[in-house]
């Protein structure tokens, strides 16, 4: 068996792969839509999804491996780190439910994404700039399609209005972590690197609100509750999508593929 | 499988290069028009970058008699291709 | 190989209806047009048999690319690297819109996608044999491309000047992205094979072993079997023979395979120098007629994964439908 690599704990690093494990672990989610999606455009559209938030992971943990200095390259770092060593945000690791849960999650996470993206254009980093440069797009995109389906569900019938009610009450809390500021956001906004996760709350609260309006949809009351996954301590469904991901590398220890 | 519940039919149009014409590429079902050109995107121009993409619902689409009338055996009609959902129900029935 | 469920039925009985002199014109006209390599669009006057046998290719092309998705995507999330899950994305993804286009060239022929996905549920429409293997290990995947892909490449070019436009047109799309299929297959057998480790060659050999009959089975019965296929030839809608292809693809792969390392499992399998082509074993028909006929290793679970898809996103298009028929009512107020 493969033993896990050791991640060093800088700040920049676990900076970026906040936002690149958030991308990888949401693709992992959204290929497994592929062959079972409602509808056989709605199976493109969503693997063109997985395949952007892939290759963003895959520029992200690149650069990330490169600033940690240890040697780690891209497949490295996301299929041998230990669980504790991955800073998604849990919001991304949920099982991947119906429709309804499929379109507001990523909702919520485009949104942030692409606010994110939109700062990190004007990073101090030039990699990290140039991979913002063409993932905004992306997560525009991604945003857009996933606005559309929450107004086109919560706005449909009875039953897609259910769904999309019981999404929402499911997933809500899980979009508090995203905002959550803390010693390492604070070091990557003083260095230039990024933005912190607070400064973006309110702008994404406003693009919520707006869908919501439409979608006929109220923003529900806070909860108390916040998951931690950006700080490596994740839900039980992380344990099972770890095991999945990564048994080949663990399994063949040496292998070239 | 009623057709009164099946996605209408779409014709996608891609402009490839600034300059060219729009060319017909292909259809796909969508149940509204924003859906259409979302997935006219992600189905047709997912391997280059299509400039401008034009949807149109196919039932809007009128066409001309093919050329030779010797050859013209069907009824007069003026869609572009047989689907079963462009004839079965009166136009006053499309949005129940 | 789209035809492997014609092939083998009994000689089809529709050809024989009594025809008014009009329409033996028209069929006159037609055959001519076919002779001198025309192409037939969707509104030109065909023969009813024409028509169906039509319909019913290129639907089960369909419902091949459609159901090929499951065997494959069992394994995106199990991909070994970053690269190797982007390409197998890709390539699911690339499927998807394959059946797409051609759902969309057969409804051209007067019929719908609701009732093809229904003959498809139903078990009436039948799919490629070959995706009712199961894909055991990472293996299975470069094989897939190499064998599988490399199978419907060689049976999809000829088809690219098959006589129906609307087919001929979604061939030639099909085609120009189906090039990176099979070479990303052989190409990730060829890194096992020339850099992998012992397990990892071991794994390529395995697959091969499962995957050679099953795949040269996809060209469908030796033709004194298929007695559909002279009239598909005669229309243009099939070019070459089913064993004409088979023996085309045989002789091709045995010399990638020696290229690779791995031994093709047929001990019969030599040159035979007056041919100037491989002879090979006998192949066991039994087992192509039994996984036909839904008895094969995965076929419940693809059609049961397929009606799950359908039915499971049944709210979802109604809910689709109900907000475009408000949007318009709003929009007519």
């Amino acid at each position: 068996m493969q033993g896990s690599i050791q991640l060093k704990r800088d700040p920049a690093v676990q900076y970026l792969l906040r936002v690149g494990d958030t991308a990888l672990i949401l693709a992992q989610r959204l290929a497994e839509w592929c062959g079972h999606a409602p509808v056989l455009e709605e199976d493109i559209a969503l693997a063109n999804m997985a395949l952007d938030l892939v290759g963003q992971s895959r520029a992200l943990l690149t650069h990330a491996g490169t600033l940690e200095g240890a040697g780690h390259d891209e497949d490295q770092l996301a299929f041998l780190r230990d669980e504790r060593d991955y800073f998604n945000a849990t919001i991304a690791e949920l099982p991947r439910g119906d429709f309804a849960f499929t379109v507001l999650r990523n909702l919520i996470v485009a949104t942030w994404a692409k606010l994110l993206w939109e700062r990190l254009q004007g990073s101090s980093d030039a990699e990290v700039s140039a991979i913002a440069g063409k993932a905004v797009k992306e997560a525009r995109y991604h945003q857009q399609h996933a606005a559309d389906w929450v107004v086109r569900l919560a706005d449909g019938t009875a039953e897609s209005r259910r769904r999309i009610d019981a999404a929402l009450a499911e997933l809500w809390r899980f979009g508090a972590e995203l905002f959550e500021s803390d010693a390492v956001d604070t070091a990557a906004h003083a260095a230039g690197l990024g933005p912190r996760f607070a400064d973006l709350r309110e702008p994404w609260l406003a693009e919520i609100t707006a869908v919501f309006d439409e979608a006929g949809l109220a923003i529900p009351a806070e909860s108390g509750f916040r998951s931690t996954g950006t700080r490596g301590v994740h839900s039980e469904h992380m344990g099972f999508i770890l095991a999945e991901m990564q048994h080949l590398q663990r399994t063949y220890p040496g292998g070239v593929w | 499988m009623s057709t009164q519940t099946e996605w209408p039919l779409w014709e996608v149009f891609v402009r490839s290069k600034a300059g060219l014409d729009h060319k017909h590429c292909g259809s796909l079902h969508a149940a509204d028009p924003k859906l259409a050109i979302q997935m006219a995107r992600d189905v047709y121009t997912r391997r280059q970058e299509g400039v401008s993409i034009w949807v149109v619902r196919s039932d809007q689409i009128v066409a001309s008699d093919p050329g030779d009338k010797a050859m013209y055996f069907d009824p007069a009609e003026d869609k572009v291709y047989r689907h079963p959902t462009f004839y079965e129900l009166p136009k006053s029935l499309d949005h129940m | 190989m789209y035809t492997q469920a014609m092939d083998t039925m009994g000689k089809d009985e529709a050809a024989k209806t009594v025809r008014s002199a009009e329409e033996m014109q028209l069929q006159e006209r037609f055959d001519a047009r076919i002779d001198a390599g025309d192409f037939i669009e969707a509104k030109d006057w065909m023969p009813e048999h024409y028509r169906k046998t039509l319909v019913r290719q290129i639907s089960q092309h369909a419902h091949s690319e459609i159901v090929g998705m499951l065997p494959e995507g069992n394994w995106i999330s199990r991909a070994p690297t970053l690269k190797r899950k982007a390409i197998l994305l890709a390539k699911v993804q690339d499927e998807g819109g394959h059946g797409l286009y051609l759902y969309a060239a057969a409804e051209t022929l007067g019929t719908s996608r609701d009732q093809l996905f229904e003959a498809l549920h139903s078990g009436k429409a039948k799919y490629s044999s070959i995706f009712n293997y199961p894909t055991l290990t990472w293996a299975d995947m470069g094989t897939i491309g190499w064998l599988v892909d490399g199978a419907a490449i060689m049976n999809q070019v000829p088809i690219c000047r098959c006589s129906y436009a609307p087919y001929a047109r979604a061939m030639i799309r099909i085609c120009r992205e189906e090039s990176f299929h099979q070479r990303q297959g052989f190409e990730a057998l060829l890194t096992m094979m020339t850099h992998g480790t012992q397990a990892q060659k071991d794994m390529v050999q395995d697959a091969v072993n499962r995957w050679w009959w099953p795949s040269i089975m996809m060209f469908g019965p030796p033709d004194d079997q298929s007695p559909n296929s002279a009239q598909s030839m005669r229309w243009g809608i099939k070019r070459v023979s089913n064993d004409e292809l088979r023996q085309r693809f045989i002789d091709a792969t045995v010399d990638q395979a020696k290229l690779l390392g791995v031994t093709l499992p047929d001990p019969d399998l030599k040159w035979n120098e007056d041919r100037q082509s491989h002879d090979f074993g006998a192949i066991d028909w039994s087992e192509f007629k039994r996984v036909l006929a839904g008895d094969g290793p995965c076929n419940r679970e693809r059609l049961a994964a397929r009606v799950k898809a359908w039915d499971d996103g049944a709210w979802v298009r109604e809910a689709a439908t109900a907000h475009a028929n408000k949007q318009t009512l709003k929009e007519a107020a």
